[in-house]
């Protein structure tokens, strides 16, 4: 179903393009040596070239070339051999030079895609337009005196990639999908970490409206800035109800940069077209053209680590996970390496289930990750092992999971001790039957005159007498046969 | 063997080897001529009369043990566009303050590894920009030369002003230069010494106050090209700390004097006879041909025809380059600040108060030519046209060794001559311009005295990387021309 916003004339489509500042994971800044690392002292992390310092030159940071490169690799996009920076002039405070350094009219990494999963379970495949490298600017600081900013150079240079999607965004659901697997991408190649409140990870929104079978865009508004998946969502929802307005009653949307207000769930304008900077782009004369080799692109690709969607594929052959499960289980690779561990030497479908059921359940309890999940892996293949021999059932290993996550015992340290261990002994079964018919001999006319739903009535007494340790298969048998005789 | 300052920096290298001369010695004897007649040259900014001492110490320790390296114990001084540790640098400019650089610069890094000792910094017009030195906020630096018949104060050529007027003076044996579009070559030549222009990416860039990228380039300028080249040497190399340092060897530039130009091509670009050039620099060049013909090498005439392009383009691409170079120099960082109520304010009250006249001219030019709507029709337009300018040397390279032309088209003009319209000023850089569009090396050597008195130059281009076959060229006409002239305030002249 399209996503559609009904006005007083009639139902409109929304047009959405994001532009992704994603932090590059590296040692040092772009163009320095400093430390790129987050947090620290205000300006401990600066060098004299990100401070601009007359005289001081850039000097180009080869791993964050690898990182958008691998990125590239990882959105199925042109890899540009030759690519160049530019400057962006303009003036700030926080802006030493006077000048971004940025990826203009070349930029490194050219047409890509990404494939989003969409809540009823369909894909789509959302246009990424090019990818470049840039610096990122320092923080100015405002609130700690009543007449001076102060300004923060620590993260001024580090770099960033900017990700540049195609306006084919139709639904806020998609742009946050679009997010999450942009996310997932760039954290399973280890060029992200999307953090998105420490600001490792923030966008640009651009949205525009348009009639349904519409075949231009009209005039689009972009919001800076955003910096969390749901604010994505929420600000293209508040912003396309803008548009839908001001052209419902016959006015025109004006081309501006606006900001998004969650508390007041509104957009406001920064500033129009007019007051938009020039910001004189030039090839920055103190670079000279970024040259990379393919048989370089070819090393790096080779050096890849398995791709969400690639795994997705792998684990639902191998393990015979369906897509759904294969979705949550790709969300981390962390989740995926568990998953595999598990699943390698124990009945793969009743892992899935398991992790997917009461292991997750025990995580959220708990508020633990994956990396510091109380139960390892192979704990959990050792519980999952217990139930797949028989040696306990499921309502059992339950249990015993629970007791696994709160003393980290084993599951066979806890089923010896508690006694837990199943009862597969027919004899002791139909004894402990024989017992509860006799006792319920009217429950038991009335079953054989066809009140069929008492047998579980009889299924629950019986496990209730055996502590609930019989073997639910051989409970069902034997009461079936004793029942019929 | 006269006085001390009839040294050249090669003789006084040597006398320091052999040990007929301290360091120390030499040192003073350069701090008292700078004492007695910098007033009247105004060539240095900021004297370090007491760290050239100290040098000069350490320098005949070093000399004592028979240690030092090629410059060991040579006092020089240094353009205040390089940054130097510890030492203020102002690039002749208020914006700057009283600066003082934690860091030093590639080029004077390796002068002071080999053993060199500095005087001082040396005035230039602000952020080099200028032809005739008067732009410095530290006033003009004043040519030691006098027309016989006037005692009119002479412009020393810009920008490496200072560095051309002390060493024509003899208070330093050498000084560093920087030239954009001709800042070595044209202070040279209007003050009867010799200048380098080496190789874009010859010397490191790092450390460099800059005023465009894509076109400064380090050079030395000292008495003869002897003392050059041991100069070159010193500051040339690869540094990864400037990416468009080329890392290729430094060869021994002293060696390639006595290569001679026996069987050399020399090239004469047809399009530098321009209109009004004043007859006796055409006959100077004339001699020139004659110099290099009779001393083996054939004279041929080439064809460099975009030539008329250089001043333009090179007016839209360095002033793009320095309008975004010196956005640094707003007053919050370092430098002087001048408070106003918001940031906007700040910036505009400091850049109006630090800039001087000709630079803010060159920002808002530079501002321009990048501007939205204008950036094809000139910024873009002056790229390709200098891929053309390149192409002329090129070309002409695939027939002739080296070029031959004037330096500039005038000697030095009187302080009070300066031309009023800024353009004008301009076309003084008409012969220096394209090889440094181009990124050829290109040197200025003496040539002779106009009818007044004053110095005029030639110039010599070569061919990327080949700056021995320019010294090489270069000596011949020197050797001919036997300039032993001398201005008339200089150190060796009691005053």
């Amino acid at each position: 179903m399209s996503y559609r916003i009904t006005g007083s004339t009639g139902e409109w489509e929304i047009v959405v393009g994001l532009e992704v500042h994603a932090q590059v994971v590296s040692e040092a800044k772009l163009f320095s040596g400093a430390s790129a690392e987050y947090g620290g002292e205000p300006n401990t992390h600066v060098s004299l070239v990100d401070a601009g310092f007359p005289g001081m030159l850039p000097v180009l940071n080869q791993e964050c070339v690898a990182q958008a490169v691998r990125t590239g690799l990882g959105l199925e996009a042109e890899i540009n051999l030759f690519s160049r920076f530019d400057r962006k002039n303009y003036f700030y405070a926080d802006l030493p030079t006077g000048y971004q350094i940025s990826q203009f009219a070349h930029p490194i990494i050219g047409k890509g895609k990404v494939l989003v999963d969409l809540v009823d379970g369909s894909t789509r495949e959302i246009g990424v337009t090019r990818l470049h490298l840039e610096q990122d600017a320092g923080k100015s600081i405002h609130d700690q005196d009543p007449t001076r900013s102060f300004i923060d150079l620590n993260r001024a240079g580090v770099a960033l990639m900017e990700i540049v999607s195609e306006p084919d965004i139709r639904s806020p659901e998609e742009a946050g999908a679009y997010l999450r697997k942009l996310r997932q991408i760039l954290r399973y190649i280890g060029t992200c970490d999307g953090n998105m409140e420490e600001g490792s990870m923030r966008a640009d929104v651009n949205v525009s409206v348009r009639k349904p079978g519409e075949t231009e865009y009209r005039t689009r508004c972009e919001i800076k800035n955003v910096n969390s998946i749901r604010f994505v969502m929420m600000s293209i929802e508040v912003e396309a109800q803008r548009q839908i307005e001001v052209w419902e009653a016959g006015g025109t949307v004006d081309q501006e940069t606006r900001l998004f207000d969650h508390v007041r769930s509104e957009t406001r304008s920064l500033r129009s077209k007019e007051d938009a900077h020039d910001y004189r782009y030039f090839p920055d004369p103190d670079l000279l053209p970024l040259v990379i080799e393919q048989s370089w692109v070819d090393e790096l690709k080779a050096a890849l680590p398995e791709l969400p969607e690639a795994k997705r594929a792998r684990l639902e052959q191998e393990y015979g996970v369906s897509r759904y499960e294969s979705s949550v289980l790709c969300v981390e690779q962390a989740i995926a390496d568990f998953y595999e561990t598990v699943a390698r030497g124990a009945d793969a479908r009743l892992a899935a289930n398991w992790m997917l059921g009461d292991f997750f359940a025990a995580l959220n309890r708990t508020g633990r990750s994956i990396e510091d999940s109380p139960v390892s892996a192979e704990g959990l293949r050792e519980l999952l092992g217990l139930i797949s021999n028989s040696t306990i059932n499921g309502k059992i290993a339950k249990e015993v999971l629970e007791d696994m996550v709160e003393t980290g015992e084993s599951a066979s340290a806890i089923v010896e001790k508690k006694g837990l261990r199943q009862v597969t002994d027919t004899g002791a079964i139909e004894g402990a039957i024989r017992e509860i018919l006799a006792a319920n001999s009217d429950k038991v006319a009335e079953y054989k005159i066809g009140k069929d739903k008492l047998f579980g009535f009889f299924v629950g007494q019986t496990m209730k007498a055996m502590k609930g340790k019989g073997n639910p298969a051989l409970v069902n048998e034997t009461l079936k046969k004793l029942l019929s005789e | 063997m006269s006085g001390i300052h009839d040294f050249t920096l090669a003789s006084a290298r040597d006398a320091l080897k052999s040990r007929k001369i301290s360091a120390v010695e030499l040192t003073n004897a350069h701090i008292d001529a700078i004492e007695r007649l910098d007033g009247q040259l105004n060539s240095f900014i900021t004297r370090t009369p007491d760290q050239a001492r100290e040098g000069a110490k350490v320098a005949d320790e070093a000399l004592a043990k028979g240690e030092g390296g090629s410059l060991c114990g040579i006092p020089l001084g240094i353009k205040d566009l390089f940054c130097t540790n510890g030492v203020r640098t102002t690039a002749a400019s208020k914006i700057l303050g009283n600066f003082v650089p934690p860091y030093e610069s590639a080029v004077t890094a390796n002068l002071l590894k080999d053993g060199a000792v500095f005087l001082g910094k040396l005035n230039l017009d602000e952020f080099a920009m200028g032809s005739a030195n008067l732009n410095s906020a530290f006033g003009p630096a004043v040519n030691p030369w006098k027309r016989k018949d006037s005692d009119a104060k002479l412009v020393t050529g810009g920008s490496s002003g200072g560095s051309a007027a002390a060493v024509a003076a003899g208070l330093v044996l050498g000084a560093t230069g920087t030239d954009t579009g001709g800042s070595i070559r044209q202070p040279a030549a209007f003050t009867g010494i010799a200048g380098i222009k080496p190789t874009y990416g010859r010397c490191s860039r790092f450390g460099t106050i800059a005023f465009a990228s894509s076109l400064d380039q380090a050079g030395p300028m000292a008495r003869n090209l002897q003392d050059c080249a041991i100069l070159l040497e010193s500051m040339a190399g690869f540094d990864p700390r400037d990416s468009t340092s080329v890392d290729t060897p430094v060869p021994n530039y002293e060696a390639s004097l006595k290569r001679g130009v026996k069987g050399l091509r020399v090239g004469i670009p047809k399009e530098y006879h321009v209109e009004g050039m004043p007859a006796e620099i055409e006959a100077l060049w004339q001699q020139g041909m004659n110099w290099l013909r009779d001393a083996g090498a054939e004279v041929v005439e080439v064809s460099l025809p975009h030539t008329k392009y250089g001043l333009p383009t090179y007016y839209i691409a360095a002033l793009a380059e320095a309008s975004s170079n010196l956005a640094r120099y707003d007053g919050v960082r370092f430098g002087e600040r001048v408070s106003a109520p918001s940031l906007d304010g700040l910036y505009e009250a400091s850049r109006a108060a630090g800039f001087g006249e000709e630079v803010k001219r060159r920002i808002l030019i530079g501002t321009h030519v990048l501007s939205s709507g204008y950036y094809d029709a000139y910024y873009l337009r002056a790229q390709k046209v200098r891929t053309l300018i390149q192409q002329d040397f090129l070309k002409a390279f695939e027939n002739v060794d080296v070029l031959l032309t004037p330096t500039a088209p005038s000697g030095a003009f009187a302080q009070d001559e300066k031309p009023t319209d800024p353009v004008q000023m301009y076309l003084n850089d008409v012969f220096t311009v394209p090889a440094s569009m181009a990124g050829v090396p290109a040197l200025s050597v003496p040539a002779g005295l106009d009818a007044r008195g004053v110095p005029l130059g030639l110039q010599l281009i070569g061919k990327f990387f080949d700056e021995e076959t320019l010294i090489a060229a270069g000596h011949a006409i020197e050797q001919a021309a036997a300039f032993h002239h001398r201005p008339t305030i200089h150190a060796g002249v009691s005053a």
